[in-house]
């Protein structure tokens, strides 16, 4: 029987007139994976700051023991010493300092404050063969991928001896390929003696490593499943973090599709780095009214590209193509020309391209649409308010009132305050990149409710997303975008993740060839 | 931040045994501080974008040599001058602002550039001479009284009624804008901290309107002032224009993304403070009377301070004009009180300095505290 490693007990955890964390108690054994899962708002990362030290003793209630031992942090500095070390979503890695740099940073492999550069080289690259990266140390971490980045963070984490590693969605932004790489990863530290703590939505990578599955809704644990085969499957952990029964994770849509509202022909662009590299060639692809029509990829095969170089040429130099608008072409050089051509982009990244965070949820709603409620260049706030308040109602936005501020509200919500922006603009065209992105399963049913209502309304949309489970359950179209073109095109019949594939490989393989010969 | 000038205002009036708040010395506060307030306006405006602009103390000497130019040496009429001399100004500031917007160069380089420019312009175009005087209109900017001596008990009917005006449209306002929030279901004071919003500010504008009822009347800068108060807190919080700036402040590429022209938004605030710096410019040589060298010398630090006392951050997106009028107001009686009382000019340096890292501080405390809603 394994010994336990983490217990906790009774831990409680109040915020300004929020209970974040009632009496959790749950204990993770030595050597085992044990993945947490919930729904945003959850407790999930509460509970973790708890147990790294970002919460110091006496601000929680209860205790937790690690190895035995009651412990009590004062800070991050305290857990690390005793072997705990978190990684977080966004990761905390200095772009223009080195990889060696970086694995050591905060502890230095130094004589009286002077650094050992031989040594600092060395250790990095025996870290590095540990968690199978293949770099120079004295590379950049600003020159290489995000997945080689985690890898990095976890390099740093074994630098410091570590016993239990706590892992903040290590692949919301990694690709199939890498993720796949980091779960063996974990797999492999595990028998090494590495105990792990994995946070994820993702459920089917959590189902593949976990050992043990605690699930936690509204700050309590719901229950532990144990991953034995064929007992846990994601129905049944969505089941628990919801408490009821999702019966279909898509809600239908019967709307029909209308005239071809918009084409893009030809579109061609280059680099902003490097000029003489294409990006994007030769994409063609037109949308329908009422129609959902899907961007299925790789993470990095330019679908996001594609999207903003349409959108005012937000990306790229050098644009060539045409845009066609109801069979008429139409110029636009800059998100105004969009915006006025009817053309709305709801960015993947929605705290750094989509939200201003310190400003309100009112003023964030009405920015795209401040021409549509002024006159003479003064805003009419009546009107601005009486809309912000009809999308808070039509899109739930749960809030304490349309002036907080929206870094306050969860990620789901957040994602809806980037919607309502885009409907308040009423366009014709509205594409959407990655829309449940980071966010739960309740919120994720909710967007697609709303991406149906305005398909029914009768607007085009262009969905992009990595998920494609979510591709296949809502779009009646999909391209199939790699390298920067569009390798091929599937029917709502003929669209299965095995076909995406294929077409998929086969344009890598025809690439390959055209190299070659 | 309303408090702090209230206890800095108690604080001096004692220790000075009652001579700040004497009618003469308020006219001579409001007289000596009206260009650190234009020029906070506008320096507001760059630091809501998340920058500063350093330039604008040698762009307000640079202006007082120019006006003098036109209108002592050239004999330009005083209208004229002093609309070539604002449009130099903004020509000033378009100038930054291109630099800024379209090149892409940091405001901070841009600006550190434009203070050697045009402090250097200046000297070469006033030959390290002080040219004066000036015609008496101009000096009445910066130190004249609205006419007419009409009297009421010894006060100067004119600024108290002003003041009685002032205070029924301030109430008016404010009840009203309650009453808009409520209807919305936006935060609102208590009752009780409203009214005594209103009858301390009430009895803020009295106290000065009777004050300088009492002197000489109402400055003509006073009015210029209230103008520029009233239009620029207008702007900023009214209008698209406004909007744009905190947008782009709060998040360059969100707003860009919204359709917010940011460059365009840059260059305007840049050009825009060309001009209130031309403002300004005008103030201080009319108050002095003469251009000089020297003229501005540390201004765009002064500005900078009003703004961040008056709780702007320097991170960009948040600030107000009330807010950097106050700030500007509690460097102002700072200085005021302690050249009263006699301390040395390098004391009040010194304690200049810790008020700003003082009122800095408590914001940054009093903002960790309340931003967890």
């Amino acid at each position: 029987m394994a010994q336990p490693i983490l217990e906790m007990k009774h831990i409680t955890k109040d915020f300004i007139g929020v209970r974040a964390l009632s009496d959790v108690s749950f204990t993770v054994f030595d050597d085992e994976i044990h993945a947490l899962v919930g729904e945003n708002g959850a407790g999930k990362s509460t509970l973790m700051k708890i147990v790294s030290g970002v919460y110091p003793h006496g601000s929680y209630e209860g205790a937790f023991y690690f190895k035995g031992e009651e412990c009590k942090f004062r800070d991050i500095k305290d857990s690390e010493a005793a072997g705990i070390v978190i990684i977080h979503q966004e990761l905390a890695l200095i772009p223009y300092l080195s990889i060696a740099e970086n694995i050591f940073l905060g502890n230095e492999r130094a004589r009286q404050g002077i650094i050992d550069w031989d040594d600092t080289v060395v250790e990095a690259k025996k870290l590095l063969k540990k968690v199978g990266l293949q770099e120079n140390p004295n590379t950049l971490i600003a020159d290489i991928g995000v997945g080689k980045q985690q890898l990095v963070e976890i390099a740093k984490a074994l630098s410091k001896n570590v016993r239990l590693l706590i892992l903040d969605e290590p692949t919301a932004a990694l690709n199939d390929e890498e993720s796949n790489k980091l779960l063996d990863l974990l797999l492999e530290l595990k028998n090494h003696g590495v105990t792990s703590i994995l946070i994820s939505h993702k459920l089917n990578e959590v189902t593949r490593v976990a050992d043990r599955i605690t699930v936690l809704r509204d700050g309590k644990v719901i229950e532990t499943l144990r991953n034995s085969e064929g007992e846990v499957n994601e129905d049944r952990i969505i089941k628990s973090m919801v408490g009821r029964e999702i019966v279909d994770r898509y809600p239908a849509r019967h709307v029909p599709i209308g005239e071809e509202v918009f084409r893009v022909e030809g579109l061609t662009v280059y680099d902003p780095t490097n000029e003489e590299r294409a990006v994007i060639k030769n994409v063609s692809f037109y949308l329908r009214k009422g129609e959902v029509v899907g961007f299925a990829g790789l993470m990095g095969a330019g679908r996001t590209e594609i999207a903003m170089s349409i959108f005012g040429r937000s990306y790229g130099v050098h644009h060539k193509g045409v845009i066609y608008k109801n069979g008429k072409k139409i110029t636009v050089h800059t998100v105004s020309d969009a915006i006025r051509e009817g053309i709305a982009y709801v960015t993947e990244d929605r705290k750094n391209y989509g939200l201003v965070l310190i400003n309100d949820i009112r003023t964030n709603i009405s920015l795209s649409s401040l021409k549509s409620i002024s006159r003479a260049g003064v805003i009419d706030e009546e009107k601005e308010t009486t809309l912000a308040g009809q999308f808070r109602d039509s899109l739930k936005i749960k809030c304490a009132g349309l002036d907080q501020r929206v870094e306050n509200l969860s990620g789901g919500n957040q994602q809806k305050v980037v919607l309502g922006k885009w409907i308040m603009a009423n366009p014709d065209v509205l594409i959407l990149d990655e829309p449940t992105r980071g966010i739960d399963v309740g919120a994720k049913y909710e967007i697609y409710t709303i991406i149906n209502r305005l398909a029914a309304e009768g607007k085009a949309i262009l969905m992009i997303s990595s998920e494609m489970p979510e591709l296949l359950g809502m779009c009646d179209r999909i391209y199939v975008v790699t390298e920067g073109e569009i390798a091929g095109e599937l029917s709502r019949e003929m669209a299965s993740q095995e076909n995406i594939m294929k077409i998929i490989m086969a344009h890598q393989r025809r690439e390959r060839q055209s190299l070659a010969g | 931040m309303v408090i702090a000038l209230l206890f800095i205002m108690v604080f001096f009036q004692i220790l000075t045994g009652g001579i700040l708040f004497k009618p003469m010395n308020v006219t001579n506060l409001v007289l000596q501080n009206s260009y650190v307030l234009i020029l906070g306006v506008g320096m507001l405006l760059c630091i809501v974008t998340g920058n500063v602009d350093l330039s604008v103390g040698s762009v307000v000497a640079f202006v007082g040599a120019v006006s003098a130019v036109l209108m002592i040496d050239m004999g330009m009429p005083v209208p004229l001058g002093v609309t070539i001399t604002l449009l130099i100004g903004l020509a000033v500031g378009s100038f930054h602002g291109f630099f800024i917007a379209f090149l892409r160069i940091p405001p901070f380089i841009v600006t550190l550039a434009g203070m050697l420019i045009f402090r250097g312009l200046t000297m070469v175009i006033l030959k390290g001479q002080t040219k004066a005087p000036f015609d008496k209109s101009i000096q009445n900017i910066a130190a004249g009284y609205l006419p007419g001596d009409w009297q009421i008990g010894g006060l100067n009917a004119i600024a108290v009624i002003i003041g009685i005006l002032l205070s029924i449209a301030f109430v008016i306002s404010q009840l009203y804008n309650r009453a808009k929030k409520k209807r919305y279901d936006f935060e609102v004071l208590p009752l009780g901290l409203e009214l005594l919003k209103i009858v301390l500010v009430v009895g803020a504008i009295n106290a000065l309107t009777i004050n300088l009822a009492a002197y000489n009347g109402i400055p003509i800068i006073l009015i210029v002032l209230f103008v520029l108060i009233s239009l620029y807190t207008f702007i900023t919080k009214k209008t698209v224009a406004g909007r744009h700036i905190y947008a782009l402040g709060g998040n360059e590429k969100a707003a860009r993304l919204s359709g917010v022209k940011t460059q365009r938004v840059m260059f305007w605030v840049y050009a825009n403070m060309g001009l209130l710096s031309a403002i300004a410019g005008l103030v201080v040589a009319g108050r002095l009377n003469a251009a000089t060298p020297k003229a501005g010398t540390g201004f765009e630090l002064d500005a900078i301070a009003a703004c961040f006392i008056g709780g702007a951050s320097a991170s960009g997106g948040i600030g107000t004009v009330v807010g950097t009028i106050v700030g500007g107001l509690v460097m102002g009686v700072l200085n005021n009180g302690m050249s009263i009382m006699g301390v040395s000019v390098d004391w009040q340096q010194t304690i200049k300095g810790l008020v700003l890292l003082a009122a800095v501080c408590f914001d940054v405390y009093t903002k960790s505290r309340s931003s967890s809603r």
